[in-house]
């Protein structure tokens, strides 16, 4: 379970994060929704303890994670934020592998390259496990980063917009990985969306963020209507019944 | 789908260290050593006292070549690591020229000071100068990264204007240019052992290469697998302060062989840090035997400072990178 209490970001003048009460319950796929400059990534980036708080709590699995030792807590919660540009040339098995830095410092076990090879196979990159990163297309990119979380092994993962960028086929087939990861790994695993049908459609519960606050919290079901979306967004949402279940029309 | 078979063994991130290729690489440059150690001017197998200038002159100086070049190849690669960025490295982003401030400073206020007191103020003055140069980057995001090393070149030039101030007023002028000009005809027995320091500053970079690596990923990588960013450039700003500050007491300026070394090894290899640094190291080792041999031979009896034969080809590596930089987008 992650829980956040009177959690709290001041950016000087008007802009605040917060108060942000939460319980984001274990297991399955959380998303966090919301127009631009809700806060979403915001929140993510805090409960991954790459950005400090101004008040209030953050604990994931029962961990304060700004009094955890980082290197504990990259046991229990592994983070990745949307922007990732290296100029380190590093091929895809020497970065998966990394995601075992805090389980071996940099010193791989043969259970290691195990748990490396296993990351790989689960996310279709065998065939390009010894091609260099900038060799990849974006998508093939993405996998990549999104096996070195889940290589960290952690029971809490949190992505900041793994879709970014990536186009309708690459976009399902990373949530369709994501969803198996959270039930076949048993993963708890926290996204930030910006597509709301893709929320509605794979995730277990949505996370609605405006202004800085949760504005609701609940099933897809919930969330997924005409009042909650248009005041959440801020336009007008239609909510239709569509082949596999609900879908916002918004334009 | 195909009858189920044992699963190839995958091949490991960890190849083994020495290959047959690095082992060439390795008979390569010991030729050239061999070769560095046999060539000068005086006949040391003839004249008498033959065998006593090979261990007062050749020795030292093909063991300063070695330690030297290793030395600055390695700061340059983990420089670039820490700072993300390729164009990177002790000369061109000032820790070179804050090193001579130091050393000229130490000159200046304690005129006897031993060879260890001078080395000191160039690593401490180079220590405070990378720091400089690394939170700047922290506080400014540069939109090119060209920009870095032209920022770096820039401070560069205050801090050695500074220096030549300084000398002016002082009558220091000639040790300063002296100085500048790195040369390995000066590394005598006697004088060149504190060089020994950079071999412990190898091996450092070697324990924590898997470290390093992390660190050039990113602040936010780093702190997801649980890494202390900060300590890691802050224990990789000191190693390269050591470096730096000791290898321009004793040597000098050895201009851009951090650049050119560990962006031609990484074209090749990648990226791998511990993987590398064999490489790296035999290949610094390689260029400055090289270019120093050149500036021995070009006029002898005389010699030309192997600073201006490194500075020469450095310029135009480091130009094709650019180019290359640029055609890649």
């Amino acid at each position: 379970m992650i829980t956040l209490e009177g959690v709290r970001k001041d950016y000087g003048g008007e802009v605040t994060i917060g108060p942000v009460d939460l319980e984001i319950p274990r297991g399955g796929v959380t998303a966090l929704v919301g127009p631009n400059g809700a806060g979403k990534s915001t929140l993510l980036t805090m409960v991954g303890r790459l950005l400090g708080l101004d008040a209030g709590t953050i604990e994931v699995a029962g961990y304060d994670v700004t009094r955890t030792p980082s290197k504990d807590l990259a046991k229990v919660v592994s983070v990745l934020r949307q922007e990732n540009h290296f100029v380190t040339r590093l091929t895809v098995r020497q970065l998966v592998a990394f995601g075992r830095f805090p389980h071996s410092r940099g010193r791989l076990t043969a259970a290691d390259e195990e748990f490396v090879s296993r990351s790989i196979d689960f996310l279709d990159l065998t065939d390009l496990e010894h091609r260099y990163l900038d060799q990849l297309s974006g998508g093939q990119r993405q996998r990549a980063y999104v096996a070195m979380v889940l290589c960290q092994d952690t029971e809490y993962v949190l992505l900041d917009e793994p879709l970014n960028n990536l186009d309708m086929r690459h976009s399902v087939q990373m949530m369709k990985h994501l969803r198996r990861a959270a039930a076949e790994l048993d993963r708890t695993i926290v996204i930030v969306l910006h597509d709301i049908n893709f929320a509605g459609h794979y995730a277990d519960h949505i996370c609605a963020v405006k202004d800085g606050t949760v504005v609701e919290f609940g099933p897809p079901e919930r969330i997924m209507t005409d009042e909650v979306l248009t005041k959440v967004f801020d336009t007008p949402v239609t909510v239709i019944e569509g082949p596999n279940g609900p879908l916002a029309v918004y334009y | 789908m195909t009858p189920a078979t044992p699963a190839p063994s995958r091949a490991r991130n960890k190849g083994r260290l020495f290959d047959w290729k690095l082992l060439v690489g390795v008979a390569v440059v010991g030729a050239l050593l061999a070769l560095s150690l046999a060539t000068g001017v005086y006949d040391v197998r003839g004249a008498d006292d033959g065998g006593e200038m090979f261990a007062i002159t050749r020795i030292p100086r093909t063991v300063g070549l070695v330690l030297a070049g290793a030395a600055m190849a390695m700061s340059g690669l983990v420089m670039q690591l820490l700072t993300q960025n390729r164009f990177v490295e002790p000369t061109t982003t000032g820790t070179t020229e804050w090193a001579g401030l130091g050393l000229l400073t130490v000159m200046i206020l304690m005129p006897g000071a031993s060879i260890g007191t001078r080395m000191a103020g160039a690593v401490l003055a180079a220590f405070v100068g990378t720091m400089v140069f690394f939170l700047f980057l922290r506080r400014v995001t540069l939109r090119s990264s060209l920009i870095v090393p032209i920022v770096g070149i820039m401070l560069g030039a205050v801090v050695s204007s500074v220096s030549t101030f300084v000398a002016l007023r002082t009558d220091m002028l000639q040790n300063l240019g002296v100085w500048f000009a790195g040369s390995f005809t000066s590394v005598l027995r006697g004088q060149y052992e504190p060089l020994w320091i950079v071999a412990v500053v190898a091996v450092a970079v070697f324990v924590v290469a898997d470290r390093f690596t992390v660190a050039g990923l990113g602040e936010e990588i780093s702190t997801n697998v649980g890494l202390n960013y900060n300590r890691v450039i802050l224990l990789g700003t000191t190693l390269i302060a050591v470096a730096t500050g000791v290898v321009t007491v004793v040597v000098g300026n050895l201009p851009f062989l951090g650049l050119i070394v560990p962006n031609v090894v990484s074209m090749f290899r990648g990226d791998d840090l511990r993987g590398n640094l064999p490489w790296v190291c035999l290949l610094g080792i390689g260029i400055v035997t090289v270019c120093d041999l050149v500036g021995r031979t070009i006029i002898m009896p005389f010699e030309v400072p192997v600073s201006l034969i490194l500075g020469v080809v450095g310029a135009f590596v480091f130009i094709l990178l650019l180019l290359r930089q640029r055609r890649r987008g």
